[in-house]
């Protein structure tokens, strides 16, 4: 598929990145021009996904910015076993060969990370059968019907539990497949089991409403009122279970939800992936894969992908950066006790024990964590410092962003705040009937920011074409606990007892 | 090559084509489209696009970046502005959606909106112009334009046609008589000229937001008229008690002071209509802006002249917009339709403020001439 060149080239950086530790699925790469690459980029990765214009959106902006210079997409690569990643036709051989190192170290986290584990490898296999599944609903109900329903189930994709991911999921094989398949009829042929339907097996049991409802509500689950039994946050799995969808709508709902839980874990691991895969493409190229010709061209386009501008968090800047204080610190044995009571700065200074375990470390890093509990735990006072992180707020009186502080506290909870849930406020479902009319009550867990109101309206606006019954959500506007309600018809806002709301 | 993402691209487009339809009017009164026109494209800032999602509101957010500056100091861009390349993926989607049009397609939305008809032009249908366009088939040609396609389906209609077609091994061997090769026919198409003069009044009496007005309404009747007949000209013309002709720029820029004879700015462009554009040949439009505050009842009478012997007779159409201005007395629009109860091509309209430009495009535009 590749020209004899580009797989030579492949073979070279597979072996050294072998020889580096890096541990990855096979990697298929693709030649592409950049009209596809923007297609199959606008498609999150995928070459072939249910048709919806927020596709052709993405695409609309990606192809004006290579258009006029202004970005350029470098590397796809798609969490799949074997793994796929794309090449941009008319690169030169050096930009080839370093976007080849990256994709080897994406490919390795995806293996490795412990928030993959439980992600479909097979999903360029799984997005096709989604395509196939809506075209299919398209044909029978009508492009309309459907955009209009892709639009509302796009409009909460957020709305998930990225930690319900360690439900394990079974493998596709086909074995299992048919499985699912002869389960699906015995559910449809069981009368009571029939509001199974749509709802896949991995999920039993975790649904709310799962457990108390198959005895003792005789009859189609449709429109029925179900309370979770514990908060839950996996807003659009309740929804599944509970709202009363057509057919054809929970099967959409169904894909949308299974698509975001798939992205989820990549939202958690930005910074992580993309600094591992720097950090590999760097040591690998600078090591072993680049001469002394190809330095400058390198070095050109590795400061464009570190590259800062005011304002903006580079993760991939971030990520490389912590990768390699993690390692030089590890290296030197700087952690541990003895080295936090000592407060010499001499000393500290000169700290080496020795130790080598570096790479080890990183290693086991890339294993068993996201970019939370990252930050959280290798974060030091003197890395924020040496690289000048600062915060910054929006000054009303200056009307413009200014910087607001360089203490370590204040961006350590910053950064967890904006990666804590992938920067998404954290929503959960906690009563499905609420003042005892079967409304539903969302809560927003408020840690100091506010939603934006006319969003949100919007969005319980189109809760409420899915629960068909009024919407309220729990939250915080300018510090005063709020519900925010629609009935169908009109909004409403109320203060509550400040005791209301959970911070 | 049609690509997979065509279909999505294109509903995406319809979704904003119908966007800017329904708020059109905004769009015009703001005038922001004006600012953000390019060579034969403008950029159109649709925030309203994307679909809602529960978020945290941007501004209170803030956020963590590296870089050097003491606190307090500001960052000199919103960081929250940019797109989003190259920033964090944990705050997605926040770039403003802008959307991008031809002119022409502007110009389509404008009219499906106003209903406003196409013209019928007149004149120089008798003027044609040939245009070779490839969209023939011969039975010779240079190999270079072979079409492969048709040469192997007269192949196959040959083959079967002397049964020598196999189905089990559909093997098709075109021969010489088979080859079709691509080649080009020769169209007439008819050609129509047309050239736009604007006339706008400069005196003292004409202030910033009049002008603007004045702007906004005729980027929106250059964009129409430019959509309806290929290659237009426009041509400028100033005045106060003085006509003189101008760039676009000195048009809308121009700054004077001073009194108001409009007869000087219709005897000018009776002069220019005489001189380079013979009516036989050629679609004249003819808009002309002021507050309507001429200098006096003789003037006032000189226009008239003008307009019933050497205008009206031999231009499309001649608007007069009337922009209120809060010294404009506005009494040469009620001349004029005291003058002209019955206007042929002489369309009236007054422009109270820029909510109403939208309607004053229809009063210009409707009428198809």
């Amino acid at each position: 598929m590749l020209p004899p060149y580009l797989q030579e080239m492949q073979t070279q950086v597979e072996t050294v990145a072998h020889a580096a530790g890096l541990d990855f699925f096979e990697t298929r790469f693709i030649l592409v021009d950049t009209k596809t690459l923007n297609e199959v980029a606008a498609y999150g990765g995928f070459p072939s996904r249910y048709p919806h214009w927020r596709f052709g959106m993405e695409y609309d902006r990606l192809a004006k910015g290579s258009r006029y210079g202004l970005s350029k997409i470098y590397e796809l690569v798609i969490n799949n076993d074997p793994c796929y990643a794309y090449l941009l036709e008319g690169n030169n051989l050096v930009d080839q060969k370093m976007v080849m190192a990256h994709v080897m170290a994406h490919n390795d986290f995806f293996k490795n990370n412990v928030y993959f584990k439980f992600t479909n490898r097979k999903m360029i296999d799984e997005m096709a059968n989604h395509a196939v599944k809506v075209q299919k609903i398209i044909d029978r109900v009508g492009i309309e019907s459907v955009e209009n329903f892709i639009d509302i189930c796009h409009s909460m994709d957020n709305l998930i539990d990225p930690y319900s991911l360690f439900i394990a999921r079974p493998p596709a094989t086909r074995r299992e497949f048919e499985d699912l398949i002869e389960e699906a009829r015995l559910a449809a042929a069981d009368a009571p089991e029939a509001e199974k339907k749509g709802v896949r097996s991995y999920m039993k049991g975790f649904l709310a409403g799962d457990r108390k409802n198959a005895a003792e509500t005789p009859g189609p689950s449709i429109g029925l009122r179900k309370e979770p039994i514990n908060p839950t946050r996996d807003v659009l799995g309740f929804l599944l279970n509970c709202a009363p969808l057509e057919d054809w709508q929970r099967t959409i709902l169904e894909i949308v939800r299974e698509e975001a839980y798939y992205f989820a874990p990549q939202a958690m691991t930005k910074i992580m992936n993309e600094g591992w895969a720097t950090f590999w493409h760097s040591r690998l190229m600078t090591h072993h894969l680049i001469d002394a010709s190809e330095v400058i061209q390198f070095a050109h386009t590795t400061s464009g992908v570190t590259a800062q501008a005011p304002g903006q968090l580079n993760p991939y800047k971030m990520g490389v950066e912590l990768f390699r204080d993690i390692e030089h610190r590890w290296n030197r044995g700087m952690h541990g006790k003895a080295w936090r009571d000592c407060d010499d700065y001499e000393k500290k200074k000169h700290w080496d024990t020795g130790a080598k375990e570096g790479l080890q470390k990183i290693f086991e890093v890339r294993r068993m964590f996201n970019d939370v509990t990252f930050i959280d735990e290798f974060l030091t006072p003197e890395f924020l410092t040496e690289r000048l992180f600062y915060t910054y707020d929006y000054s009303r009186s200056k009307s413009e962003y200014v910087i607001s502080s360089r203490e370590f506290s204040e961006i350590k909870s910053r950064l967890l705040f904006q990666l804590t849930n992938g920067g998404h406020p954290i929503i959960a479902v906690t009563d499905s009937d609420y003042v005892n009319r079967g409304e539903l009550l969302l809560e927003h867990r408020h840690y100091g920011v506010d939603l934006e109101v006319p969003y949100a309206r919007s969005t319980l606006e189109n809760l409420f074409t899915i629960w068909k019954k009024p919407v309220n959500l729990v939250t915080k506007v300018k510090d005063l606990p709020t519900l925010l309600s629609f009935d169908g018809s009109e909004h409403s806002s109320r203060e509550l007892p400040v005791s209301a709301v959970g911070g | 090559m049609s690509q997979r993402i065509d279909p999505d691209h294109s509903r995406f487009r319809q979704i904003v084509r119908g966007q800017i339809k329904g708020n059109l009017r905004k769009y015009i009164s703001s005038g922001e489209l004006i600012g953000k026109k390019g060579k034969d494209r403008v950029t159109i800032p649709m925030p309203s696009i994307d679909l809602p999602r529960f978020k945290y509101g941007s501004k209170d957010q803030g956020g963590v970046s590296q870089g050097p500056g003491d606190v307090g100091d500001g960052l000199g861009s919103d960081p929250q502005a940019g797109d989003g390349e190259g920033q964090a993926g944990n705050q997605p989607g926040q770039h403003e959606m802008e959307a991008e049009f031809t002119l022409e397609e502007l110009a389509r939305i404008l009219g499906e909106e106003l209903e406003l008809p196409h013209i019928e032009p007149k004149g120089m249908r008798t003027i044609r112009a040939p245009r070779d366009k490839y969209n023939a088939i011969r039975r010779i040609g240079p190999e270079s334009l072979k079409h492969f396609k048709r040469t192997f389906r007269e192949a196959l209609k040959r083959q079967i046609i002397m049964g020598s077609y196999n189905r089990e091994q559909p093997l098709i061997v075109p021969r010489r008589e088979d080859r079709r090769y691509r080649s080009w026919k020769e169209s007439v198409v008819p050609q129509t000229n047309a050239v736009i003069v604007y006339l706008m009044d400069v005196s003292g009496s004409m202030g910033d937001e009049q002008k603007t007005m004045v702007r906004i309404e005729s980027f929106w009747i250059d964009t129409w008229l430019r959509y309806q007949y290929k290659g237009i000209e426009s041509r400028y013309i100033i005045h106060d008690t003085k006509a003189r002709e101008v760039d676009q720029d000195t048009f809308y820029s121009t700054k004077e002071s001073g009194g108001t004879m409009i007869s000087s700015a219709y005897l000018l462009t009776a002069d220019l209509i005489e001189a380079e554009y013979p009516s036989d040949a050629w679609n004249v439009y003819v808009f002309h802006f002021s507050d309507g505050d001429n200098w006096s009842r003789e003037d006032t009478q000189k226009c008239f002249d003008a307009l019933k012997v050497r205008l009206l007779p031999r231009i499309n159409l001649f608007g007069y917009g009337q922009v209120k201005s809060p010294y404009g007395s506005g009494q040469f629009l009620h001349d004029l339709e005291e003058a002209f109860p019955h206007p042929e091509n002489l369309v009236l309209s007054p422009i109270e403020d820029r909510n109403a430009i939208m309607d004053s495009i229809r009063d210009f535009l409707g009428k198809g001439k």
